[in-house]
Parts: structure tokens; sequence; C-alpha cells
């Protein structure tokens, strides 16, 4: 036991894979479930770079990069469509967001 | 490698801890402010499985830039700062229920794959270093055999840059 192992890795990242999914389901504000977001591609992060580690391969740092940098394109986006919905309705409570209900 | 495992569960603890806060806190900057130490836990994973330049990236366009767009957002929205209930769903025991059941599934099939203590990962992890860091061999592998989706990634950057704004700005 005194070798890092990979099973660490991947279950640290289940946990805060599991946790993100919990914020999106149970979160009302949208900024906050764009927080969970970011927490659950964290978790595929460092299952990428932990796979990449134990193959001896460059391609899991190489895609963790990547990911990041859609991430941050993604919060960009993101929070300016939630601002967009701020200011149409007053609200980011994604409870009123229900006009579409049949 | 014992150092190695202390410094990993340490940091481990941490992570969990600042992220079950982030899904659970009553104040959203709050919220915000343990998403910072999770962002930063997970840095220090990435500098464990020897991705120095993954983790500076990470500091840098993280816990730089993406946390000063959330706490714009927190402001620009005029969330309630301070305490408030209404920030989580009444329901929220449904996603209780699937994130357990999902990290069951998860661990079981995690632990049947790959063991409770098999699958160590090599006592080095760096691949062909140079200057003491694979950072030369990232950027290697970025310029050569992966030009074609780091152009891609950099022209959506711009595409969600310019999207961004024409959605924010008022006209």
């Amino acid at each position: 036991m005194d070798d890092l192992l990979l099973n660490q890795f991947l279950l640290l990242g289940a946990v805060l894979f599991c946790t993100g999914v919990y914020g999106v389901i149970a979160r009302r504000n949208s900024v906050l479930v764009l927080m969970s977001i970011e927490l659950i591609l964290n978790s595929v992060n460092i299952n990428l770079l932990a796979f990449g580690a134990i193959h001896g391969s460059i391609a899991g740092a190489v895609f963790a990069l990547f990911i990041i940098a859609v991430a941050a394109a993604e919060v960009g986006v993101g929070l300016a469509i939630v601002l967009l919905i701020y200011r149409n309705r007053r609200s980011v409570d994604l409870d009123d967001l229900a006009q579409m209900k049949g | 490698m014992v150092a190695q495992n202390i410094f990993f569960y340490a940091f481990a603890a941490m992570i969990v801890f600042s992220a079950v806060r982030v899904v659970t806190s009553t104040n959203v900057v709050h919220a915000a402010l343990y998403l910072v130490a999770v962002l930063a836990g997970v840095s220090a994973q990435y500098i464990l499985l020897a991705a120095e330049f993954v983790a500076a990236t990470q500091v840098l366009v993280y816990i730089g830039a993406v946390m000063v767009l959330f706490l714009f957002g927190i402001m620009l929205t005029r969330t309630r700062i301070g305490q408030d209930q209404e920030l989580t769903h009444k329901h929220w025991w449904t996603g209780l229920v699937t994130a357990l059941v999902l990290f069951g599934v998860m661990a079981y099939a995690l632990i049947d794959e790959w063991g409770w203590s098999d699958h160590p990962l090599p006592a080095d992890t760096r691949l062909s270093v140079v200057n003491g860091s694979n950072t030369a061999t990232v950027s290697d592998a970025v310029f050569s055999t992966y030009l074609l989706p780091f152009e891609a990634i950099s022209v959506l950057l711009l595409a969600a840059l310019v999207g961004a704004i024409v959605l924010a700005r008022k006209d």
C-alpha cells in the first residue's frame, strides 16, 4: 500500500463527479448549477491524467488541457446566457423558467 | 512514496469537503470560494500525477479567470449575498438518491476492474523529461500529433468569446 494506486485517483474522481451531479439536480440558482458543472469537468480531468500516468502516455495531459479550454468557453457563454435570462426575467431561479411546461 | 500518499489523502479530504460545501452552502459567495479550494486541490493532484503544466493552467484559467467570471455573474445577477435558503430545490433528496446510486455503480465498477491494492502507478510518472518536467513533451504533442484539435479549440474559444459578447451586450 505504499505506491500510489490508479484506483485512488479514479475513486476521487467518482466522488467529485457525483457531488457535481447532485449539485446540478438539487440547486435552483443557475450560477450554482454552472459551478457544479465545473466540479464534473474537473473530475474528468483527474481521470484523464491518472490513465495517462498509468499508460505512460502524454495524451491524458493534452486532453486535460483541451477540456480546460472548453470549460472556459462554456462558462463564458453560460454566464452570458444567465445574464440575459436575468435581464429579461429579473430572476435566475431555474424553477421560474417553466413557460415551456405543457 | 509514503509522502505522496499523505499528500494525496490530505488534498483529497480537502477536495471532497469543499466540493460538498459548494453544493450545500446557503451563501452563493461562500460556494464560489469553496469552489476555489476544490480547484486548488485538484491542481495539487495534477502535480502528484507529474502534470505540472496542466496544474499551472488550472490555476491560471480556473482560479484566475473562471472564478472572476463567476463572481461577476453572482454580482450582475444580484443574487442575494448572504444566507439564502432558496438556493436549493425542495426536492433535493432526488438529487441525493441519484448521486448515491451513481456513486455506488461507479465505485463497484472501478473496484471490480482495478482492485483495491493492485495497478500501482509507476514510481516516476514523468515521460522523456526535459529540465526536470514533461512540459516540453506536452508542447511537442500539442504542436505535432494534436495540432488540428488544438486549432479547433482555438477557433472554438474565439467563437465562444464573440458569442458571449454578442449575448451579454446591451443594445
